[in-house]
């Protein structure tokens, strides 16, 4: 957190990472932020809210945006009762249902890109790895992320607070579509990595020109 | 007294036994591995035929390296899954057999958890991060709670698929993995191939499909691979860096067939040491699938008397990682 112009910002800066070659390095830091610029501000027409952007620097790849006080959700959500935190993870649920329904995935969900700010109003960020898709398949992985986080860290909750996820979810997207990515969700999840049938077949569709 | 522990291993394309005692020795380790005609993927089915020609001297290869007779044995240890039903069988039929003829416990492994423990007792590894990464897992992990809890893995193919599969269409022997690592080296311009991490899960049939089509255009195969490994491997690492961050582990442990590749380990080191963190990697003698990890995992759970009703004995070819109750860490 830092001052910039008599604001509390945060400086985000994508840092070259010396385990990628250059050229997909750079490509894929500039693609991020300009991604995450745009995107923080669009998530806020869906009504979820996100730090405000102020300045973005796509030579540097840094955005200066709002800094936003409160604890990650990670961590606020240790000492909630458990009436607080169903209440909680239905919101979650239901911001997530307010982006699909913008056609904006997230890309990212974990309980650490969360900010819970006055104890009531939660903020999503990091949208590096966010984007614009309509399709079920980049839905049903945005929920699969978001089970994945709370089945590994959160495990002790995970199934009651999954499930007020899921409802909140279905609230904002209606039954039906949600019934969609929800199927979506658990066929990714199981997909056979021992399934030599798909095996076999992706690779002559490959060398039939039909993936 | 020492316990002597057999372990079977055949979930997929090696027919692996190993005597292990409950000190963490590896007494012996045999095995014998189907390789498919050029070209060719694993066919389960031929696979079995291979594993079920050469099973018995195996497994007599193992008794003899460790110098034990069979009435010697307190436990036969048998990966049960996840893998491939045909190959599976195979092994599962033998421990149950051994197990009956010689009346002692049966012993069921499952077969990640096996690379895993491998790889902790090579390494001394405590708590680490785990990463698997071989033909059959893709796989990001840490320990809380009696379970293996998943923070990251494919969300198509495995790495070792990936490699696998490349290295077939491109005529190469099997296994891919090494032959392709040896012509990266080769490799000078990097072309660019579609780079898939969402959260800390990957993808890897785009790239796959990608590479393929670029190679039929006849784009040189030393740069191809070259640079299907920075693709691939830079997806993990970024994976794995996030997966660390999350979980603040000092040990990052690597497993699993793939786990030998220098280039891939670069780049692990590189973000291990970012995170404040050592890499580990298992001892390459035990990286590919083995007895070894299924007897000394075995072991394991045979001092923790976890045995498992010969009529319960089912393979499981969809085993997952996270289902497992671990009482021993």
């Amino acid at each position: 957190m830092e001052e910039w112009h008599g604001r509390r910002v945060v400086k985000k800066t994508r840092l070259p990472k010396s385990y990628r070659v250059d050229s997909l390095d750079a490509s894929i830091r500039l693609a991020r932020t300009s991604r995450e610029a745009n995107l923080l501000h669009d998530s806020k027409r869906a009504g979820v809210p996100t730090p405000t952007v102020y300045q973005v620097d796509t030579g540097s790849c840094t955005i200066i945006m709002e800094y936003i006080d409160g604890p990650r959700l990670k961590e606020a959500f240790v000492p909630m009762d458990r009436a607080g935190l169903e209440v909680m993870c239905v919101l979650v649920g239901s911001l997530i249902g307010r982006l699909h329904s913008r056609g904006i995935v997230h890309g990212d969900l974990t309980t650490s890109n969360m900010i819970l700010r006055a104890g009531t109003k939660l903020y999503f960020i990091d949208f590096g790895l966010s984007d614009y898709s309509g399709e079920v398949e980049a839905k049903g992985v945005d929920l699969l992320l978001m089970s994945r986080a709370f089945k590994s860290t959160h495990f002790v909750l995970y199934s009651k607070a999954f499930k007020a996820v899921v409802e909140g979810y279905r609230n904002v997207i209606g039954r039906q579509d949600a019934e969609l990515v929800l199927r979506k969700m658990h066929e990714i999840e199981t997909r056979g990595r021992y399934s030599e049938r798909r095996q076999a077949d992706l690779l002559s569709d490959i060398k039939q020109g039909q993936v | 007294m020492s316990s002597l522990i057999l372990g079977i291993e055949s979930t997929a394309h090696t027919f692996g036994a190993s005597v292990a005692n409950s000190d963490g020795e590896i007494l012996s380790d045999v095995k014998r591995v189907y390789v498919p005609p050029a070209g060719r993927g694993i066919h389960p089915r031929e696979a079995a035929q291979h594993h079920s020609s050469l099973a018995h001297l195996v497994i007599r290869n193992a008794l003899a390296d460790a110098r034990i007779r069979p009435r010697e044995l307190q436990g036969v240890a048998v990966a049960l899954g996840p893998g491939l039903g045909p190959t599976l069988r195979i092994g599962a039929t033998l421990a149950r057999a051994i197990a009956s003829k010689l009346r002692i416990p049966l012993i069921s492994v499952h077969h990640a958890i096996g690379h895993i423990e491998i790889g902790a007792l090579t390494t001394g590894s405590r708590d680490p991060l785990v990463v698997l990464l071989s033909g059959g897992h893709t796989t990001i992990a840490a320990f809380a709670s009696m379970r293996w809890r998943i923070y990251g893995e494919t969300e198509d193919i495995t790495v070792g698929n990936l490699l696998d599969m490349f290295a077939r269409s491109a005529g190469l022997p099997s296994p891919g993995g090494p032959e392709i690592e040896r012509l990266a080296a080769d490799g000078e311009r990097f072309i660019e191939l579609p780079y898939t991490v969402k959260g800390n899960d990957v993808s890897y049939s785009g790239l796959l499909t990608a590479a393929t089509k670029l190679l039929q255009a006849g784009r040189p195969l030393v740069d191809l691979c070259f640079s299907v490994q920075e693709v691939a491997f830079s997806m993990l690492a970024e994976a794995v860096e996030r997966s660390l961050a999350h979980t603040e582990k000092k040990e990052l442990l690597l497993v699993g067939g793939v786990a030998s590749n220098l280039t891939l380990g670069k780049k692990l080191e590189t973000v291990a040491s970012e995170h404040d963190a050592i890499l580990q990697a298992v001892d390459p003698k035990y990286a590919g699938d083995c007895g070894a990890q299924i007897s000394w995992t075995g072991a394991l759970a045979f001092k923790h008397r976890l045995f498992v009703d010969i009529e319960r004995s089912q393979v499981k070819p969809r085993w997952r990682l996270d289902e497992v109750d671990i009482p021993w860490r």
